[in-house]
């Protein structure tokens, strides 16, 4: 069985010092191995942006894609070979602004894939512009009166949207963030994990400290039910969505490939091409 | 008697003007006619004028007709749109119920018969669509029993007695048209057709067939005009071989999801129009520096922007060859019959596989949508090839750190393709410039390395490709040689005949593989031709600007060029080259 170092490769992350997406990075390694996977099972597709590099940087099957595109390439990936775990990941810009659309659908379409957000609430990459999940007022090159857009608030989003599992963590917490991949790759359905993952560069309000001390833990709530919508959608408006831990899980929910009509037991992959004559016959047939 | 007709119906959109032409023409079909259909519509649902105009004969046609035989009109605005296409001997069958009148200065027989008046009298007005094809058979001499078949079959599930009534509605229409000019009716009968079986299809359901006999197991689009019955058709059947069809919240998902499926070893598809393909040109560039084999079916329409959604342009050519940026190795294939469109599917899939490029398979609305009568696909025409896939190798561990060479630089520049899954062929993928493993590489040599391998991919496919330019062209000196892509073949081949019949000498060459340019051999038909008429629906003159590119000779060089939406006649073409010539 693989451990987590054979998920390490020999490539140097490009990231600055200090950069939350290290620990993401590590987490994902050490979830890959917890939950029993070789590296060859995974695969690992990504955005653009700082955290798109991830792909690269862990030794699995990786897609580093085009920016905002992350979760319709990993849909067709696993689409083709359901057999393969599939990670989607990327930055708040990639998934919440260019690629919005395609985070609500993948959402609510709900084919089973673990999408881990590197939300630094900045565009890092393209040296401090803002980014949709910016607050109010915050000073960045593109506004530099403090931006006057509402920051989204992705958490209420997805269950708005229907998702079956949604998670925060932050990137300090490696045990914590290592246990939330692991359910989320383990659920039946799409998971998404917003991952609070500081720039240390580009965003100095919200930083480790400011982390550390916003936070709450949903394990600190007493009674917190994540089978309960109701109470996580209730839970997230109370605290302006600054919770961490496994928000909410919909165990009961069959994945999009269940659902699908027709649907080889096989890896589409291995999908005879050629077909016989009897029936292609038969379609020509219906044309006359 | 006659050995071809034209018949067209028309009236408000949703009124079942559809379904009189379907019933008509399948008939006709069944009856071993050669049918070639040309459908008027307005994107709209209900409202509008519509018209489906069929050409009927008893040998092969492949284009519409100039003029009109027969027009059916449920409404005054059909005949006063439609009747000046109607020859001097032409007939105008109308609907009682709105009185019907010629316009002036047209001379031709109109029968006015109560379609919804005996439809109303059987039951309900429905049926007037059965009374109007009834009218059309005593025109043409055909006994209502033909029709039989057809009726059964759409309206057996509704009941015998239905089946009886629409029966009744067809003999109702005949007869009373049999009784107009006290038996004296103008009449057109057609002469027998040979009785064989052939297929009656658009374009867009013999693409979607060559996809689905190709191997291709999933799908992912988004619906538009013209392109949607190819995700119908896939819907309806893929399920029939384990495979998928889904359908995405726009086309940059349906391309970016197929590239996904691709990488990850199934065929997989996306078709669009125009405004679709403006959307994916981005993952287009990632399937190309990704070389991930991808597959997206280009039905044009009339643009730019929502343009004319719902009729004929060839004017997506120079986007689909040039379109993304920066530079990649990308295939453009444009069928010219629905034949071909089959054939090509298949090969679109098979060639995106052996060079692991992303192709264009381009149509156009007139060939993606005009249903036509369709020799029977062959079964032994389809092939498959996945190149260098190699589904399940046998890898020794590679050393800690390395990858697998997915982009190994190669004498053919095509590299050994494993799948993600593959025990010891971890690789990377990456729209980044790489090196050999897939990694990001900024280096100068690299970079020259990886680009110059790309782009040598295609250097031979015009070589290889079979039958690059359908060619018609038995002068060695010719006084014109036309050339086109897509639907205008059957138009130019008419044209071609009625100039030859005048004494001229006239080669046609319909391009196929429109990139990589196959430039031999269209500069050897050039060379043979004293002038060069390129036919094309567009207003911009883009074929001939590419082959003025590639070959030269632009002083042989003359345009016919439509851009109002339709798609040309024989007799413009005709009339049009006796200008230039």
């Amino acid at each position: 069985m693989a451990t987590f170092k054979e998920f390490r490769n020999k490539v140097k992350p490009n990231w600055c010092p200090g950069c939350g997406d290290f620990s993401v990075q590590a987490s994902i390694q050490r979830a890959a191995a917890n939950v029993g996977l070789e590296p060859e099972d995974l695969a690992v597709i990504s955005g653009i942006g700082c955290s798109g590099r991830i792909s690269g940087y862990i030794n699995s099957y990786g897609f580093h894609g085009i920016h905002g595109r992350v979760l319709p390439i990993a849909q067709g990936v696993k689409m083709a070979n359901k057999n393969l775990k599939v990670i989607a990941s990327g930055g708040d810009g990639d998934g919440f602004a260019i690629g919005m659309g395609h985070t609500v659908h993948a959402i609510r379409r709900n084919l089973d894939i673990t999408y881990i957000v590197m939300d630094n609430q900045i565009y890092g990459l393209t040296k401090g512009q803002t980014s949709p999940r910016s607050e109010k007022g915050f000073k960045t090159k593109s506004t530099p009166e403090g931006s006057i857009e509402s920051a989204v608030n992705v958490m209420e989003m997805a269950l708005s949207a229907g998702a079956t599992f949604v998670a925060q963590s932050f990137s300090s917490d490696l045990k914590e963030l290592t246990s939330l991949i692991e359910q989320g790759i383990n659920h039946e359905g799409f998971s998404l994990i917003n991952v609070f993952s500081p720039c240390v560069t580009y965003n100095k309000v919200n930083t480790y400290d400011w982390f550390k001390e916003n936070l709450v833990s949903l394990d600190d709530i007493e009674g917190y039910d994540s089978s309960d919508r109701k109470k996580a959608m209730a839970t997230l408006m109370e605290h302006n969505s600054l919770v961490k831990g496994l928000i909410y899980q919909n165990t009961e929910q069959k994945s999009y490939q269940d659902l699908i009509h027709g649907y080889a037991d096989h890896a589409l992959k291995d999908s005879e091409l050629k077909i016989d004559k009897e029936k292609f016959d038969h379609l020509v047939n219906e044309f006359m | 008697m006659v050995e071809q007709l034209s018949w067209k119906v028309g009236g408000q959109q949703g009124e079942g003007i559809e379904s009189t032409g379907e019933i008509f023409a399948i008939t006709l079909n069944r009856l071993g006619y050669y049918l070639y259909g040309y459908r008027h519509f307005s994107s709209r649902i209900k409202g509008g004028h519509t018209n489906n105009k069929i050409r009927v004969s008893t040998e092969k046609v492949r284009s519409i007709a100039d003029d009109l035989d027969i027009l059916v009109a449920f409404d005054q605005e059909t005949i006063d749109v439609n009747a000046h296409e109607l020859h001097s001997k032409g007939i105008v069958l109308a609907d009682a119920k709105f009185n019907p009148k010629l316009p002036e200065g047209v001379d031709v027989t109109l029968y006015s018969v109560p379609f919804t008046e005996i439809a109303t009298e059987l039951g309900t007005s429905l049926m007037k669509n059965m009374v109007a094809v009834g009218a059309s058979s005593a025109i043409m001499n055909l006994e209502c029993e033909v029709f039989r078949d057809v009726v059964e079959e759409i309206f057996s599930r509704k009941g015998e007695q239905v089946v009886a009534k629409n029966m009744e509605a067809i003999i109702k229409g005949a007869e009373y048209v049999r009784n107009q000019d006290k038996g004296n009716l103008h009449r057109m009968e057609l002469a027998k057709a040979d009785g064989k079986k052939r297929m009656f299809m658009i374009g867009n359901d013999a693409i979607a067939m060559g996809f689905l006999a190709g191997g291709c197991r999933f799908m992912a689009a988004y619906p538009i005009t013209p392109a949607s019955e190819i995700m119908e058709y896939m819907i309806k059947k893929l399920p029939e071989f384990g495979g998928t069809v889904i359908q995405t919240e726009d086309e940059i998902a349906a391309a970016t999801m197929s590239i996904g499926a691709n990488y990850a070893g199934v065929r997989t598809i996306t078709a669009s129009a125009g405004p679709g393909l403006s959307l994916m040109m981005e993952s287009i560039g990632l399937a190309g520096i990704t070389e991930t084999p991808l597959v997206v079916v280009d039905t044009q329409r009339g643009g730019p922007s929502t343009g004319l959604p719902t009729k004929q342009e060839q004017s997506d050519l120079m986007a689909m060859i040039y379109g993304t940026h920066g530079e990649i190795p990308k295939v453009v294939m444009a069928p010219s019959t629905v034949q071909e469109a089959f054939n090509d599917a298949v090969e679109a899939l098979n060639i995106a596989e052996e060079y692991q490029v992303p192709v264009i398979l381009l149509s156009d609305l007139q060939l993606s949508l005009g249903k036509q009568t369709v020799e029977p696909l062959e079964y032994d025409n389809i092939d498959v090839r996945r190149g260098k896939l190699d589904e399940n190798p046998d890898l020794s561990e590679l050393d800690k750190g390395q990858y697998f060479k997915r982009y190994q630089v190669t004498e053919d520049g095509v590299s050994p393709r494993i799948l993600p899954g593959t025990k010891n062929g971890i690789f990377h993928v990456t729209g980044v410039e790489h090196d050999e493993t897939g990694k990001p590489s900024e280096l100068a040599s690299n970079r020259k390395n990886q680009m110059d391998k790309r782009l040598r991919k295609l250097k031979k496919l015009p070589e290889v490709f079979p039958v690059p330019v359908q060619t018609d062209a038995r002068h060695e000196e010719a006084d014109v040689l036309f050339v086109g892509f897509n639907s205008t073949r059957g138009a130019i081949e008419e044209a071609k005949g009625r100039l030859e019949e005048e004494g001229y000498k006239v080669n046609h060459a319909h391009i196929r593989l429109i990139h990589p340019f196959p430039t031999e051999e269209v500069k050897t038909l050039v060379d043979k031709a004293k002038k060069v008429i390129v036919v094309e629906n567009n207003a911009t003159a883009q074929l001939a600007n590419i082959i003025k590119m590639n070959v030269g000779s632009q002083e042989k060089m003359e345009n016919i060029l439509q851009y109002d939406g339709t798609p040309f006649l024989p007799g413009q073409i005709h009339q049009r080259s006796k200008e230039l010539l």
